[in-house]
């Protein structure tokens, strides 16, 4: 039964794509001491810079933004940092291991939206945003209606993308270190509470910095003496393992997950513009000096992020030979039985094999600290949208005290830490796998849509923006509930309403029409000079006059 | 923000060339992007076994894998290449359209 499971949420995991971030039921394994030694260096260094970063964070803009003062290549760090979870490691490794070139197409989606955030957006949003993306958005729209609508998206986007990363965390530290599942959420919660109510986006930051340094460096090493068996020669790799594996020559050939147009092109915009409308991620945009740095982050990130794609790539295909060719990897020490703990064990199987138990410690410490680093970016971008979006913004229209707004989004950060134990609690047994993809999906639909066109469409009004807004919002959601993977594999009914799996395709054109539609037909006063606004806006996007500048430590 | 000050900007010539000169530059390098990498999706939508072959005879290296890494290579050095463009030539042009507006400021 388990197998089945496990196999199912693999295969899940596989057709969804962004579902990489899901982790299937897993096992209870031996407690591994290595990896709980060295997760424990990491916590206390991490706490030891919290402390620090505690006494240098008082202002709203410390809090929020780091204080503006991240250089453009910690925030490449940081960024590489939010973007690839313990997922990417352990299931894209996973996917490679099992599907070989279709893994590898994967990852190609989950890069290519990174220059066209450069090229399109990260000069602008730098130039206009000050703490959150509704900044941009309702710059020169109704503050208090389009901040609310911001805000509920983000919450949703955060909401959705915590409940993957907490269930999966549950199930890996149970898996990895041999901890019960409510101990290792607790823990998570816990942690991320203490990073960002005392530390805020200092801590936050240094947090992302260190947890990619860790994630480079182990999944380098591992890489590096798994090709050592091979001579170093990727002609050799993917002879021996496409002798070995059970796909053969088809190994290199791509599979049947992306056979059908419709849901190939969907994956590609729902990752590709999904990834410009997470708001933990265009939270990251803010923390750097000017439009000079923010480009560099992108540089440096993506850099990073391509870099570690490959090195998986080349991790998932010496595990076909190192891992699959070995009996003691598997379950009952047959080759071809069901791999110990699961098919999300390959990166770590292969760690055991090249390095021993001391970097199978280290690279599950790896994973441990990642799933805790992004967990703690998502709650702070949600803190940021209740304290600064609704509280400072919506209810006390801007005549907050930084105090009393910090102190707003330090219960925000508890609040949702207490929300992601309850939920990674109550999702524990639930097939979470549709999870990821629903948040990319509401990102690319809700959140991207009114975003760019504020920041390049003149003719865009509040109407517009909020018709859009939920507009995506609503119909990305509904996409994904009547989709095979939440209206069949969850609720249990018999067939799909609604033929794909991925809503993006569908879900952004809603939006951008209901947009276009709605602000045309806006003939209000306010409409007008929403309007006429756009000609400084536009002045300001270009130059980075008025953009909000470091504070000065 | 003074809009007198955006005004100013806005009709000097500077500023038009600006941008006029990055958003050329910007969109051609995204649909470069966009049509490689659609394209691409196409293939492996329409042809997936074009992607499957060898690059050469006898050879273990795919088309796939090859296309692939070159787009990993050349993606980024086109955001290198953006960067560096922007953070030079793009920067000091609005620097100097900022200046002008603060000159006739005064």
């Amino acid at each position: 039964m388990r197998k089945i499971i496990s196999a199912l949420g693999l295969l899940s995991l596989c057709t969804l794509a962004v579902a990489a971030d899901a982790v299937g039921a897993t096992e209870k394994q031996a407690t591994n001491w290595h990896a709980i030694i060295m997760f424990c260096i990491f916590v206390t260094l991490t706490m030891g810079i919290t402390y620090w970063a505690a006494s240098r964070t008082k202002s709203t803009s410390d809090f929020y933004t780091a204080g503006g003062g991240i250089t453009g290549f910690q925030n490449g760090l940081a960024i590489a940092g939010d973007y690839m979870s313990a997922a990417t490691l352990l299931g894209l490794t996973a996917m490679v291991y099992m599907q070989g070139y279709d893994g590898y197409i994967y990852m190609l989606c989950f890069f290519a939206g990174w220059p066209i955030i450069l090229f399109l957006m990260a000069e602008r949003l730098r130039n206009l945003g000050k703490f959150t993306f509704s900044d941009i958005t309702a710059y020169r729209l109704d503050q208090g209606k389009v901040r609310t609508m911001a805000a509920v998206s983000s919450l949703t986007v955060v909401c959705f993308y915590l409940i993957a990363q907490m269930v999966g965390a549950g199930q890996l530290i149970k898996l990895l270190f041999g901890l019960e599942y409510n101990v290792a959420i607790f823990a998570v919660g816990i942690l991320m509470m203490v990073y960002v109510t005392f530390g805020g986006m200092v801590a936050t930051t240094w947090v992302q910095i260190i947890k990619a340094c860790m994630l480079l460096a182990g999944g380098s090493l591992v890489m590096f003496l798994a090709m050592g068996h091979f001579n170093f020669s990727f002609t050799n790799v993917l002879d021996q393992a496409m002798s070995v594996h059970k796909l053969g020559e088809k190994l290199m050939h791509p599979g049947s997950l992306l056979a059908d147009p419709v849901t190939a092109i969907s994956l590609g915009l729902g990752l590709m513009f999904g990834t410009a409308g997470l708001p933990h991620i265009l939270m990251r945009f803010f923390t750097v000096t000017d439009a000079k740095e923010a480009r560099k982050s992108v540089l440096y990130a993506s850099g990073f992020v391509a870099y570690f794609f490959n090195v998986i790539f080349l991790m998932g295909l010496t595990a076909i030979i190192i891992v699959g060719q070995n009996p003691e990897f598997f379950e009952g020490g047959e080759i071809g039985k069901k791999l110990i703990g699961g098919g999300n064990m390959v990166a770590m199987h292969l760690a055991k094999a090249v390095g021993g138990d001391m970097l199978l410690g280290f690279l599950a410490a790896v994973a441990f600290a990642t799933i805790l680093a992004v967990v703690s970016g998502l709650a702070l971008a949600g803190a940021s949208a209740i304290s600064h979006d609704i509280y400072a913004r919506v209810i006390k229209k801007g005549t907050a005290s930084e105090a009393a707004e910090i102190r707003v989004s330090k219960i925000a950060t508890i609040c949702l830490g207490f929300v992601a134990i309850v939920l990674g609690i109550a999702f524990e047994k639930q097939n979470i796998a549709f999870m990821v993809g629903l948040a990319f999906g509401v990102a690319a639909a809700a959140n991207f849509p009114v975003l760019i066109l504020s920041m390049y469409w003149k003719g865009l009004t509040t109407r517009g923006a909020l018709w859009g807004g939920y507009g995506g919002l609503v119909s990305a959601v509904l996409f994904v509930l009547f989709s095979k993977s939440v209206w069949v594999d969850v609720l249990g009914n018999a067939a799909p309403l609604f033929p794909y799996t991925q809503p993006a395709l569908f879900a952004m054109p809603v939006a951008f029409l209901l947009a276009y539609l709605f602000s045309k037909s806006d003939s209000s006063v306010r409409a007008q000079s929403e309007i006429e606004a756009f000609d400084d806006q536009y002045v300001r996007a270009q130059t980075g006059y008025g953009a909000a500048s470091a504070s000065n430590h | 923000m003074s809009s007198a000050m955006y005004e100013r900007m806005r009709v000097n010539p500077k500023f038009q060339e600006l941008v006029a000169r990055r958003g050329r530059f910007a969109w051609t390098l995204a649909a470069i992007v966009l049509i490689m990498f659609y394209g691409f999706v196409m293939v492996v939508a329409f042809a997936p076994q074009s992607l499957g072959q060898p690059i050469a005879e006898g050879s273990r290296w795919t088309v796939g894998v090859v296309v692939e890494l070159f787009m990993f290579i050349f993606f980024w050095v086109l955001t290198a290449v953006y960067v560096r463009r922007a953070n030079t030539e793009f920067d000091a042009l609005s620097q100097e359209v900022v200046r002008e507006a603060w000159k006739e400021n005064k």
